[in-house]
């Protein structure tokens, strides 16, 4: 209980990622929630990556988590400006009406 | 070793309640606070555990530039919140189902999980000790060397997205009267100036 370990952080992660998918769930409608909750989920990859990579002594893991860093914040970033555009274009960001271009 | 575990559960607690508050924070606002409180103690569990680069860089990137502009957007956007988190309840209970799947699906594999004797041996760039390299320097050298492409490939995807959300959210709204430099720079008085003839008497 003392010592922890990888399977402590291993636990955390897993933890936060089911809270993330959970949001994703949870708040079906409100677009910026959901993209929150996506940072909680990367995050929770990013924590299993580096504990794998201390506790294998590999550096590797390390590199590889700043990699998914980059491609979260440029996820965010677009996702975003899409959401902002679309805001301009319709006046809300309610997820359902997403689907008008159906026909 | 104590303080190591105390620093551990303070922090992952923190962490996983401030998470549980992101998703269910009735404010946009305070969501995107609790966020950043989440990656404040993601951060020191990545210190906790000896990256420390990587933690500061959480703190930079994500709680300095994604979070805040998370902020930015939920601040700027006019939108009726309460009308949005209406079937929040309707959506608990599947939610709180599929979750909590993968969560003991998750636990159980963690669970029944151990470490192959071989994966030692597979080691690809092994981390050097401290007393040889800090963490910063060793992964400095890792990436401007081995991983040079990737990263110069990160860089372009960041290049990418930053051009994207511009062009994305660039508006040229008419009928607004700026002042352009350059048009007033060009102006000669040949344009502008006409040189008449007025016959005296008359007028123009």
């Amino acid at each position: 209980m003392l010592s922890i370990g990888l399977p402590h952080y291993l636990s955390l992660a897993a933890i936060l990622f089911a809270i993330g998918i959970f949001g994703i769930f949870l708040n079906r409608k409100n677009i910026i929630v959901i993209l929150m909750s996506l940072e909680v989920m990367l995050l929770a990859v990013n924590i299993n990556l580096v504990a794998f990579s201390v506790q294998l002594g590999d550096l590797v893991g390390q590199v590889f988590a700043m990699f998914i860093l980059t491609v979260a914040a440029a996820e965010a970033a677009i996702g975003l400006a899409i959401l902002v555009v679309y805001f301009r274009v319709r006046g809300s960001i309610a997820v359902e009406d997403v689907n008008l271009m159906k026909g | 070793m104590v303080f190591q575990a105390l620093a551990f559960y303070l922090f992952a607690l923190v962490a996983v309640g401030a998470a549980v508050m992101v998703i269910s924070s009735r404010n946009p606002v305070h969501a995107v606070l609790f966020l950043i409180l989440a990656f404040f103690n993601a951060a020191a569990l990545f210190i906790l555990m000896g990256a420390e680069f990587l933690g500061m860089i959480l703190v930079v990137v994500y709680v300095g530039a994604v979070a805040v502009m998370f902020l930015f957007v939920v601040m700027m956007l006019d939108i009726n919140f309460t009308e949005l988190r209406q079937g929040f309840l309707k959506y608990l209970p599947i939610g709180a189902v599929v979750g909590l799947v993968l969560l003991v699906e998750l636990l159980i594999v963690l669970g029944g999980w151990t470490l192959a004797p071989e994966a030692a041996a597979s080691v690809r760039s092994p981390t050097p000790g401290l007393d040889q390299a800090t963490n910063t320097r060793a992964l400095g050298q890792l990436i401007y060397t081995h991983y040079l492409f990737a990263f110069q490939a990160a860089g372009v995807i960041l290049l990418i997205s930053m051009v994207g959300a511009i062009v994305l959210t660039l508006r040229r709204r008419g009928g607004v009267r700026r002042q352009d430099i350059s048009a007033q720079v060009r102006r000669r008085p040949a344009d502008t100036i006409e040189v008449r003839k007025v016959p005296s008497g008359r007028g123009i």
